[in-house]
């Protein structure tokens, strides 16, 4: 008996279909959400659609036709070994979606959870908690990634921990925060005094309300995800070679800069569009799902 | 006031525990692997065995773990870093001048940010809704999304290689200096950019801004001195958070600019891995952002008295 009145306490004030669809009508209104939207639409299709829209395999390597200029047969043209720039950026998109994902999962599992813990698993857990927290905040954050790489070698899966390591943090004190500010809100009253456990309200109380909050932030924290785990695969501490990740394929780009701009310029755009799109699509998120941002 | 540094001072003690804990991780949990690529395949099994037994005891990584934190402690208060793994030079000497380069370039990028953000910043919320505001706005939102080594190359292509003004590779000059802080200085500009433009516009809304009108003072001097000092705090925060930026920033165009900094080295050395000077690079690194935070967080007293009568 007391689970279902539970249940139906949970469902209450959650947003309902019709909310749900007038946010997601804004969003499709709203012209840098439009443009972002399209970026982000075409990246996941590239990364899902697989090998069948590649025009030639990224990997496979063409001595005969190294270095050629962008033309209508290589649209990007090649690179040193002869491979299709092209297919490699389109190939490449699966990789910087999964690094996105992958570390964002990461950071946002530990630090909500930390941040759950400290808000409220009592003053010990607090302190001990943030005390973590601000150890990981002292350091710049480019370095605590290379801390990490440090440790566990460079490799792709390097990289996307240590970008979850360092989004760690800033998910704790999010969370964190938002729970001392419903903590004694009136819905979390009424599961307590239903008899739900601290466990209960914490995980299946006060975690789905902050939910939303959690998707603005994730929506500007994956791009700069993104960046980071390109700019380890660039320090050669990421993704290593031969797999076309976007960072990774301009470590050697110094070398190209006077011969072969595109070899330099494909990456580069693939991950400065794609970036740019993902952070207007972020902010078109924000205006949708914050009304208080929207008034400014 | 006295107070409230006092305590502020406190709080850095388990902070610098907490760096040194984890830059003293680096070396605990990668060593037997670079101490034995330091001998495989140049000599016979047991000869390296003995010398990796030999380093093991050099670098204490026979004791325990808390006596090796201990000693690790003990010798970063003696200002002793250890030496390199790799060319047994001490670490001290190896990132001593690579520090100042990086220290060099991370002040100039900041100087090159804070003029462009906030030039840009003030002008978009004074020139609110205008094409200047959306032209720079714009702008700003490029250089968010922009990663730092690729418009690191987009300059280089421009100006050492088409226009051929500036050397493609450091030199250590004034004129290798240019381009790489105008980079990492270009990239925190548009974060700094951002946020001068919505505090000023907050505080330009406010009534006093309207009063000072009111009495017809002169448009600059409100923008200059009633609006600018009360929007300074939340643009101080700002430049706080992008010293951290900057300084790890600075690691990623020391190796597109071949700029001689401890970020060029600390990449080099986690390659090969020299645990010592990771470890050092890192260690030195954070320290600075902490001391930096540090001073950040005492100029606010300074420029906002109220701050220190709070809690």
């Amino acid at each position: 008996m007391t689970d279902m009145i539970l249940e139906e306490q949970q469902t209450f004030g959650k947003p309902t279909g019709s909310n749900f669809a007038r946010a997601m009508r804004r969003l499709l209104r709203h012209r840098s959400g439009q443009v972002g939207g399209g970026v982000v639409l075409v990246l996941v299709f590239c990364a899902l659609a697989g090998e069948s829209i590649l025009p030639y395999d990224p990997l496979s390597i063409d001595p005969i036709n190294r270095l050629k200029p962008p033309s209508a047969e290589h649209f990007f043209g090649t690179d040193e070994l002869g491979r299709d720039l092209f297919s490699r950026i389109l190939y490449g998109s699966r990789y910087t979606l999964m690094i996105g994902l992958v570390s964002t999962v990461i950071a946002a599992t530990f630090g909500i959870t930390m941040g759950l813990l400290a808000g409220g698993g009592g003053k010990w857990a607090d302190m001990l908690i943030m005390r973590v927290v601000d150890v990981l905040l002292a350091f710049p954050y480019i370095l605590l990634l290379l801390a990490v790489v440090a440790i566990l070698g460079p490799s792709l899966w390097t990289a996307m921990i240590a970008v979850g390591v360092g989004g760690m943090p800033g998910y704790a004190r999010l969370i964190r925060g938002e729970v001392l500010a419903q903590k004694d809100a009136e819905y979390v009253e009424a599961m307590r005094a239903l008899g739900a456990s601290h466990l209960r309200i914490l995980f299946g109380t006060i975690l789905p309300n902050v939910l939303p909050q959690m998707v603005i932030y994730a929506s500007f924290t994956i791009p700069l995800a993104i960046l980071a785990a390109a700019a380890l695969s660039f320090l050669g501490l990421g993704a290593q070679p031969p797999i076309p990740e976007w960072g990774a394929m301009l470590v050697d780009a110094r070398t190209f800069l006077r011969t072969a701009w595109w070899v330099v310029a494909a990456p580069g755009m693939a991950i400065f569009v794609s970036i740019l799109g993902m952070n207007l699509f972020g902010n078109a998120l924000r205006d949708v799902l914050d009304p208080k941002e929207m008034s400014k | 006031m006295a107070n409230y540094v006092i305590r502020r001072l406190l709080m850095i003690i388990p902070i610098i525990f907490g760096i040194l804990f984890l830059t003293f991780l680096i070396k605990a949990l990668i060593p037997t692997d670079a101490v034995s690529a330091l001998f495989s395949g140049t000599v016979s099994e047991d000869k390296a065995a003995e010398a990796i037994a030999q380093i093991r005891e050099k670098y204490h990584l026979d004791l325990p773990w808390y006596r090796q934190f201990g000693i690790y402690v003990w010798d970063v208060m003696h200002l002793d870093l250890g030496e390199s793994v790799r060319t047994r030079q001490p670490v001290i000497d190896e990132i001593g001048f690579r520090y100042v380069n990086t220290l060099i370039l991370a002040f100039s990028a900041l100087i090159v940010a804070i003029v462009v953000g906030l030039v840009t910043g003030m002008l978009s919320a004074y020139f609110k809704n205008t094409w200047i505001d959306v032209t720079s706005m714009s702008v700003g939102m490029m250089g968010i999304s922009m990663p730092a080594f690729f418009l690191g190359f987009v300059l280089i292509f421009i100006f050492s290689v088409q226009l051929r003004w500036l050397p493609v590779i450091g030199r250590g000059d004034f004129q290798s200096l240019i381009l790489p802080a105008l980079t990492l200085g270009f990239i925190e500009a548009a974060a700094l950019s951002r946020v001068t433009r919505s505090s000023m516009l907050d505080v330009l809304s406010r009534e006093y801004i309207r009063t000072a009108r009111a009495k017809g003072m002169s448009e600059s001097y409100i923008l200059f001195r009633h609006a600018l000092p009360n929007a300074f705090l939340s643009i101080l925060t700002m430049i706080g958070l992008q010293i951290g930026n900057l300084l790890g920033g600075a690691f990623i165009i020391e190796v597109i600019f071949g700029w001689h900094g401890i970020g060029e080295l600390a990449v080099k050395a986690i390659q090969w891995r020299d645990f010592t000077i990771t470890q050092a690079v890192i260690l030195v690194s954070a320290g600075t952002y902490v001391f930096v935070n540090l001073i950040v967080d005492l100029l606010y007293t300074w420029v906002d008295p109220r701050i220190s009568y709070e809690e």
